[in-house]
């Protein structure tokens, strides 16, 4: 439990540094913010009415703890573009870039399971090496380019999948899935590559430990000791890969949803940024930052769970 | 193993195991494939990039109306785009912005993170525990591209504030990498030599100990490289990176995806580059990691 304790304290002061930096984004604008975001040819009254809306009259305290207030309730503010409230833009959006977050973990694992634990029993054969290097490639390979190589052959060679359309998964789930199977395929072919080979190496390791030197000195046979032994100690970067990478997924995201013209969270975030959306923009890097604070700490607490020796070795330590 | 090595010559002085010494690391080195195959992966990017305006062979910019959207022809080796301007020309002055950008974004990340996480590893303390760490936690909790497309956004779009933004993502993972370090080396005895001789903070922590962690950073900084080409390409993309005429891999494949039925070549060679570069740089972290620390690596 002081574990736990200790993990989530530790996290105030982040979201503390991380309320203050959002906050000050919109002053990195170079100049006036409001000149910026109205253009040149803004009359100084429309000038003077964004900054009066936008609170940027007052000091520069007052207006972090007015917007911190704001925050903390779930009001994001409105969107500058057409005055609807930011939160309720970007919840609008999540469902598409959940969907996609989560067919390309699925992807990810269904090709990385079976590729990582072939390649860790097979490991110095043809196999292990096909593998690994299949691996090194799909690191290489930016999600944005393969999704384009993707929409050249599967949509415009042999016209295989709809290029665009979406719909919700709730209303037409044939539909939906043929719109979203290929940005799904062309972000989770990088995290499987870095699933493997998370996979392999753990297996590898666990493979030499004593308990499974006993497990075969009992007679257990090969594939009893990696289901048994093996793969549960595999969760463990399972779940790091459920935190670590969804930071650089949810990035990846933002420009697939581009290249597939997905009306998720990313590409409200590109839109926002194009239309001089700032508010938009805050509240979605926000939102986005929050997200994963909040997955890795839900991620580190499962450690304990899963594994005990996290849990125990704190403790004693 | 270079021991077994079947020798032609006979041992006969204790002079001969100098240049035997050298032949078993230059052994090691070739042996070495992610380094030797990324290195020079990496030569030649760089090598591209820097020569770009020699080995071009026609300029990147260059118009032509009579030969646009073509394939592989005699006068242009890899195609034209829709504005007849030669695809070759423009991925090597794509080699060059790529660089230019990551090199810069390196620079910008390594100013800032390695004097901060040295402070942070050899202070340790509060200022480490709960407030320069936690800033780094802060920064980390964006994802990378997010935080590049929302900096670059609010400080206008262009080369030298990718860079800048891209820099800033970079931060983290150096402050980290020289920490870590910073904490192990601190409890060495050199270290404690060095104190009792009366060297002051800076003198230990800069020229002591900073020395001795440089192979980590540098792992740190080509790996980063690989991410940094990838963030370049997807900002330049989205039209927040190099701004038109400048070619850029990113903003070619931008061009490319509306002429994927006519000319698909047109999004194959700048995609190409960049898997080859960011590959590169990939390998080259490996090799030099594999170089320095053959326990971590199987």
């Amino acid at each position: 439990m002081a574990y736990v304790a200790k993990r989530v304290l530790t996290t105030i002061p982040v979201l503390f540094i991380l309320s203050v930096m959002v906050f000050s984004l919109i002053h990195l604008i170079p100049g006036d913010p409001a000149q910026v975001i109205l253009g040149q040819d803004a009359t100084p009254a429309a000038l003077a009415a964004l900054r009066a809306k936008l609170g940027l009259n007052e000091n520069i305290l007052a207006q972090y703890w007015n917007w911190l207030g704001h925050v903390v309730v779930g009001n994001l503010g409105n969107s500058l573009l057409d005055g609807e409230s930011v939160s309720h833009l970007i919840f609008q959006r999540l469902p598409v870039t959940l969907e996609l977050a989560i067919g390309t973990f699925i992807i990810a694992l269904l090709i990385a399971f079976p590729l990582g634990i072939l390649a860790a029993v097979y490991r110095g054969r043809w196999l292990d090496g096909t593998a690994l290097f299949t691996a090194t490639i799909g690191i290489s390979v930016p999600p944005f380019w393969l999704g384009i190589l993707l929409l050249l052959l599967f949509t415009v060679k042999i016209h295989l999948f709809p290029s665009s359309g979406y719909v919700p998964i709730w209303q037409n789930p044939g539909r939906n899935l043929s719109v979203m199977i290929l940005p799904m395929l062309s972000t989770g072919f990088r995290e499987a590559a870095v699933l493997m080979r998370m996979l392999r190496s753990t297996i590898l390791e666990v493979l030499h430990e004593d308990y499974v030197r006993t497990a075969k000195a009992k007679g257990l046979n090969g594939w009893a000791i990696i289901v048994h032994h093996a793969l549960r100690n595999a969760l463990i970067p399972v779940m790091t890969m459920g935190g670590l990478q969804l930071a650089g997924l949810l990035g990846g995201l933002v420009i697939t949803e581009t290249i597939f013209s997905l009306p998720g969270f990313g590409s409200l975030l590109v839109q926002s940024v194009f239309s001089r959306d700032y508010t938009t923009v805050q509240g979605a890097a926000l939102v986005a930052a929050l997200a994963v604070i909040l997955v890795n700490l839900i991620v580190d607490v499962l450690y304990g769970v899963v594994d005990p020796r996290i849990r125990l070795g704190k403790k004693a330590s | 193993m270079a021991m077994l090595e079947p020798s032609t010559e006979q041992p006969q002085t204790v002079l001969r195991a100098a240049p035997s010494a050298h032949r078993r690391r230059w052994h090691t080195l070739r042996k070495n494939r992610a380094l030797v195959g990324g290195g020079s992966i990496v030569f030649v990017i760089l090598f591209a990039a820097v020569f770009a305006n020699e080995l071009a062979p026609y300029s990147p910019n260059a118009q032509n109306y009579s030969a646009i959207l073509q394939g592989i022809t005699w006068q242009h080796w890899l195609g034209t785009d829709n504005l007849g301007r030669d695809t070759l020309a423009r991925v090597l002055m794509g080699a060059r912005t790529s660089m230019e950008v990551t090199l810069g974004a390196a620079l910008v990340g390594l100013v800032i993170g390695v004097p901060v996480g040295i402070i942070s590893g050899f202070y340790r303390g509060f200022l480490d525990d709960w407030l320069i760490m936690r800033i780094v936690d802060a920064i980390q909790s964006f994802p990378f591209l997010i935080l590049a497309l929302v900096l670059a956004a609010m400080l206008g779009p262009g080369i030298r504030n990718a860079m800048i933004a891209i820099g800033i993502g970079y931060i983290p993972v150096f402050v980290r990498t020289v920490r870590g370090q910073m904490i192990a080396e601190s409890e060495k005895e050199y270290v404690l030599a060095a104190r009792m001789t009366g060297a002051r903070d800076w003198r230990i922590m800069f020229l002591h100990i900073f020395p001795n962690i440089t192979t980590p950073l540098i792992v740190q900084v080509t790996l980063a490289a690989a991410g940094g080409i990838v963030a370049e390409a997807s900002l330049s993309y989205l039209g927040l990176g190099a701004q038109p005429p400048t070619a850029s891999w990113g903003s070619m494949l931008q061009v490319a995806q509306g002429y994927l039925n006519s000319a698909p070549l047109l999004a194959i060679v700048p995609g190409v580059c960049l898997v080859i570069a960011v590959l590169g740089f990939n390998l080259l972290g490996d090799g030099i990691q594999k170089l320095w620390d053959p326990k971590r690596t199987d």
